[in-house]
């Protein structure tokens, strides 16, 4: 079977994520190890964006919110266990932890409790206000957080420690990247199963022909429901690894610039495509510190490209590269 | 009547001012082919709507096997077995003419919340796909883009997504619109076969299909049924040939 450009592109963007930090370890610049693991991590949260934005035409403009979800499950654990209180004592007591799995459980728990919610309601407009709605929920979220004294409110949250993964120093920048990148290829998989089950291909139905749908006897307020949700719970494990990685977490991790940066790497990278997130986010990056060392507007030139992107290239660096798709 | 498969009782709507359907009455027996015509405006296609359920009536009564269906949706009428095609190619452009039948067989086996196996190597849904597509000659374009395939070929796939709801009626909003008189011929000869099936509501404008296709024949005028009955009976009826036929007759 021979492969074709879009397999063959993906493998591309998967192998310069791993072989640039590799390289990077060689010449001993652990800054630019940082700057891979961002670029994982930013194309994990984009990935989750990416199941509802480009699988499911839904713009939600409120991914920020579960990105900051997870980070504070990690932020708010770890602190409760490094300052030895437990999170509460009645009617039993728990206890927090600094075990990076549990917080991911803990991260995806939230996530999906609150996307249910936020999905439950927004999934019932459409467009302009679908898009609206979920950045209000989100803008309330991010208040909620900055007025929660708690936690740091306006602060934020230190995690003086990196939270740990059992047989892993995940203080070694090297060991967390890959780590990271584990996760990032992890979400990519159980997307291309997903986008292709029956599930995937009722959401993708959705996005294209909702008359249709109902023709054929699927509601599509279910599917698109349950999609929102597993794009929320893979955006908080990213928001939950971006926590660890700062070692710190604040309310800008859920402010709508986040939402608006999650939505710029699954666009500049390709909407609807499975490695567009990455592609997108790795562009990103190298554009803030490349641009954005020499030129404090680098953002001037990375507004054009994105309106170059989306007037004359839909399928984004991806398309451009791989070229239309056949069918989905 | 025990045969009636679908029958409408005074069903009405307004839009304004205007009344689309006023006090229609018609049903729908197995093994027929009623169709139903009237000129432009006539109300033939918010009928369908109000059938399929996308649109909810003002008033009036619709059973559907013997069940008053008059509160359920059109995604739940499409699940009881009522399949409509649409005058204009409703599709899904973006995936391949195989994959728009596969999403009807998903809904018909009641599986749509599947999360892992990927649905090309499903067998329980590719192969009853793909023999709807031969029965309507789509096969060789299995693995073409809805969007990329002719006009004629979207009309074919149209039909083959109602036929692999295997709906125990089908509503067919001018299933000839916009084909060339082969491709009309040839769906003529299909449609006269499938009536075993299924009984066949038809909304359409070619009179040489209507007729030959036939059993009875409902017309419409300004959103009123003025005359029901068979080919015959409506060929030699006076207000048909006022209202609508009367250049021709």
């Amino acid at each position: 079977m021979t492969m074709n450009r879009e397999t063959f592109i993906n493998c591309i963007l998967g192998l310069a994520l791993v072989i640039v930090p590799l390289i990077a370890l060689g010449m001993d610049e652990p800054f630019i190890i940082t700057l891979a693991t961002k670029v994982a991590i930013f194309a994990m949260a984009g990935v989750g964006l990416n199941l509802v934005l480009g699988y499911g035409g839904l713009v939600s403009f409120g991914h920020a919110a579960f990105f900051g979800i997870g980070g504070y499950a990690a932020g708010i654990l770890a602190s409760h266990a490094l300052n030895y209180e437990p999170i509460m004592t009645w009617p039993f007591e728990i206890e927090g932890t600094t075990q990076m799995i549990i917080i991911w459980i803990v991260a995806l728990l939230a996530s999906a409790i609150i996307a249910l919610a936020i999905g439950a309601i927004t999934l019932r407009t459409s467009g302009v206000y679908f898009i609206m709605i979920t950045l209000a929920f989100a803008q309330m979220i991010y208040y909620f957080a900055i007025s929660w004294p708690a936690y740091g409110g306006e602060d934020g949250l230190s995690i003086y420690v990196r939270n740990g993964f059992p047989g892993l120093n995940t203080l070694d920048p090297i060991s967390y990247f890959a780590l990271c990148a584990v996760m990032l290829g992890l979400a990519i998989a159980f997307s291309a199963v997903l986008i292709r089950s029956r599930f995937g291909l009722a959401l993708q139905g959705a996005r294209q022909n909702s008359q249709r749908m109902t023709a054929v006897g699927i509601a599509p307020f279910r599917i698109r429901l349950v999609a929102f949700v597993i794009s929320a719970m893979i955006t908080a494990l990213a928001g939950a690894l971006y926590a660890d990685l700062n070692r710190f977490v604040s309310p800008s991790m859920m402010s709508w610039h986040m939402s608006g940066e999650i939505m710029v790497f699954v666009i500049l990278g390709g909407v609807g495509r499975l490695f567009g997130p990455l592609a997108g986010a790795g562009l990103y990056i190298i554009l803030e510190h490349l641009l954005g060392g020499v030129w404090e507007f680098w953002q001037l030139p990375l507004g054009v490209l994105l309106l170059i992107v989306v007037l004359f290239a839909r399928g984004g660096l991806v398309g451009v590269l791989a070229g239309e798709r056949k069918h989905v | 009547m025990s045969d009636t498969i679908l029958s409408l009782s005074n069903i009405t709507k307004q839009f304004g001012s205007l009344l689309a359907s006023d006090s229609v009455t018609l049903d729908l027996r197995a093994g027929e082919i009623h169709a139903l015509i009237g000129p432009n405006g006539a109300g033939k296609s918010t009928l369908i709507k109000q059938i399929a359920g996308e649109i909810k009536s003002d008033s009036g009564d619709i059973h559907f096997n013997g069940q008053h269906i008059n509160a359920l949706d059109a995604v739940q009428r499409s699940r009881m077995g009522l399949a409509r095609t649409f005058q204009v190619s409703s599709l899904m452009p973006e995936f391949s003419v195989l994959q728009n039948v596969i999403l009807a067989r998903q809904s018909v086996s009641g599986k749509v919340f599947r999360f892992f196996r990927p649905v090309l190597s499903d067998k329980s849904l590719v192969e009853p796909a793909m023999a709807q597509l031969e029965r309507v000659g789509l096969a060789d374009r299995a693995e073409m883009r809805a969007a990329d395939i002719s006009h004629g070929e979207r009309r074919q796939l149209e039909m083959a997504v109602a036929l692999a709801l295997e709906p125990r009626a089908f509503l067919l909003d001018e299933p000839m619109a916009g084909m060339g008189p082969e491709g009309s011929k040839r769906l003529t000869g299909f449609l006269d076969g499938l009536r075993a099936q299924a009984p066949i509501l038809l909304v359409e404008h070619d009179m040489d299909a209507v007729f030959a296709l036939a059993d009875r024949i409902s017309v419409l005028v300004y959103g009123r049924v003025i005359a029901t009955g068979t080919v015959d009976d409506i060929r030699g009826n006076d207000d048909v040939k006022r209202a609508y036929l009367g250049e021709e007759a």
